[in-house]
């Protein structure tokens, strides 16, 4: 069992949830209420990394932030480090590529707010952000908790960029997914077999988590 | 919404104060797959010896070259083919030259129950490619793979390239390719001496070596980088003593090999 592989893709799911959480919010709750003329195109880009192959994804971070770029050398100049193959690198990957995951369920459940309840809250003299908290962050609820648990579940098991842009270093950037890919090739069937079954258990229960609170929460709110 | 923003507060909380793990800077040593199980065993008589740790990450040597001239964090290189090394050398990615650190060789690998035999001269190969008998044969992929290539170049001089292309599955460097093989995904494969002796794969395959004068030398380079610190030097050092070498030359990579 590689424990280090785990506690390390257990802090970029953390991490990534974390930074996505208000990202998410503002953006998804944005694209709820609002109607532009450009929102199709702003909603293609966040659905983008469902269809695009994490490959894909993770050669044009290689061509951004790669130490050729100039994107690049600015950061190995102010961080002293290269962004790809770190762990920091990782979560910029991480969060660009867990948008749609983060951003879809929190929009579905603004959504669902009926915009008479705004309008009701703003007549009471509720200030925008205190009408956020107090009425549409609560409502949106299991929007964004589906949001969470889907970005962290996804983060655990994303492979296709953390190939491309890791380079499986341990500590750094050799994730769980990437751990059990490196056992499978040494041969270590048995490592193998325990980190899949235990990456199986710990997405199985996240997702049944996620239905039993958003069915407690809709019962609560409904 | 106070338990909404507990569940956050918790997790930026956690994902902040937890410690990177291996914070501790070992150097990263990036080596080709074919010495995986060689390095495993040397990295720990190093612990043993010294009490430094070294992190290990294996891929095709091609691959590894790429991603040092990306920027990739790599403290020593170990290329299973010089042209790689002396390239990043020749580019200034790396101290110097190096050293060669063993002469690689192949073989044809079955696993066992397979319909094919173990033979380093492909003439059961060429024959279970006209009988019908051959299904998928593995190899590490020819573009970025050094031992690979020289499967191709072996498999070119056999006069089978044609033949057997169809067949192919491609491994994505040469553990990958032997994993194809030994678990019997592949009816066989070329891969390379230094796995084929690894106890795991002997016991689930058979192996014999294809005559080395049927491809280029395969000499394996390694080289530190220029960002090595101490303990990579010591590493490096290390890997050119006599301790090593035995590890090595027991794995079937040793610096020269009587005609076998």
């Amino acid at each position: 069992m590689d424990w280090t592989a785990l506690i390390l893709s257990m802090q970029l799911a953390g991490v990534t949830v974390a930074v996505l959480l208000p990202i998410g919010i503002a953006l998804g709750r944005w694209l709820a209420v609002r109607d532009f003329r450009a929102k199709p195109l702003v909603e293609a880009l966040v659905a983008l990394p469902l269809v695009l192959p994490p490959t894909v994804f993770g050669y044009y971070l290689l061509v951004a932030f790669g130490a050729a770029s100039p994107l690049g050398q600015i950061w190995e100049q102010v961080f002293g480090q290269t962004l790809v193959f770190s762990f920091e690198g990782l979560v910029l990957a991480s969060i660009l590529f867990n948008l749609p995951f983060a951003v879809q369920p929190i929009q579905r459940g603004f959504e669902a707010i009926a915009p008479e309840i705004r309008e009701a809250a703003a007549c009471s003299g509720m200030a925008p952000l205190t009408a956020l908290r107090r009425v549409e962050l609560p409502l949106a609820w299991p929007g964004i908790l589906t949001a969470m648990v889907l970005s962290f579940a996804h983060t655990l098991g994303e492979f296709g960029i953390v190939l491309m842009v890791g380079g499986s270093i341990p500590g750094e950037t050799r994730t769980v997914a990437i751990s059990i890919y490196d056992k499978v090739q040494s041969f270590d069937d048995s490592g193998a077999a325990q980190m899949s079954a235990l990456l199986l258990v710990i997405s199985l229960v996240t997702i049944a988590l996620t239905f039993a609170f958003s069915r407690r929460i809709g019962r609560r709110l409904g | 919404m106070t338990f909404a923003r507990l569940i956050a507060f918790a997790l930026a909380f956690w994902a902040a104060t937890l410690p990177r793990i291996a914070a501790a800077e070992s150097p990263v040593v990036a080596a080709a797959a074919s010495v995986q199980f060689a390095l495993v065993e040397i990295a720990q008589a190093f612990e043993a010896e010294t009490g430094e740790t070294v992190r290990l990450t294996f891929g095709a040597s091609g691959n590894l070259a790429r991603q040092i001239r990306q920027g990739a964090p790599y403290d020593l290189f170990l290329s299973a083919d010089e042209s790689f090394v002396l390239t990043l050398a020749e580019e200034g990615r790396l101290r110097d030259q190096g050293v060669l650190y063993a002469q690689g060789r192949i073989g044809a690998l079955v696993p066992r129950g397979s319909d094919l035999k173990p033979d380093g001269t492909l003439e059961d190969l060429r024959a279970a490619l006209q009988d019908g008998r051959l299904g998928r044969f593995a190899i590490a992929n020819p573009e970025h793979a050094p031992y690979g290539q020289r499967a191709r170049e072996a498999l070119i001089h056999a006069g089978l390239w044609e033949a057997i292309e169809p067949h192919l599955v491609i491994g994505e460097n040469i553990a990958q390719a032997a994993q194809f093989a030994v678990s019997g995904n592949a009816d066989g494969g070329i891969v390379s001496y230094s796995l084929a002796v690894a106890p795991d794969v002997a016991a689930r395959s058979e192996f014999a070596l294809i005559p080395a004068d049927w491809h280029e030398p395969l000499g394996q380079r390694m080289a530190l980088t220029k960002r090595a610190g101490p303990v990579a030097e010591a590493f490096y050092a290390y890997l050119q003593s006599p301790a090593a070498r035995a590890i090595f030359d027991d794995y079937g990579l040793a610096l020269s090999h009587g005609e076998g």
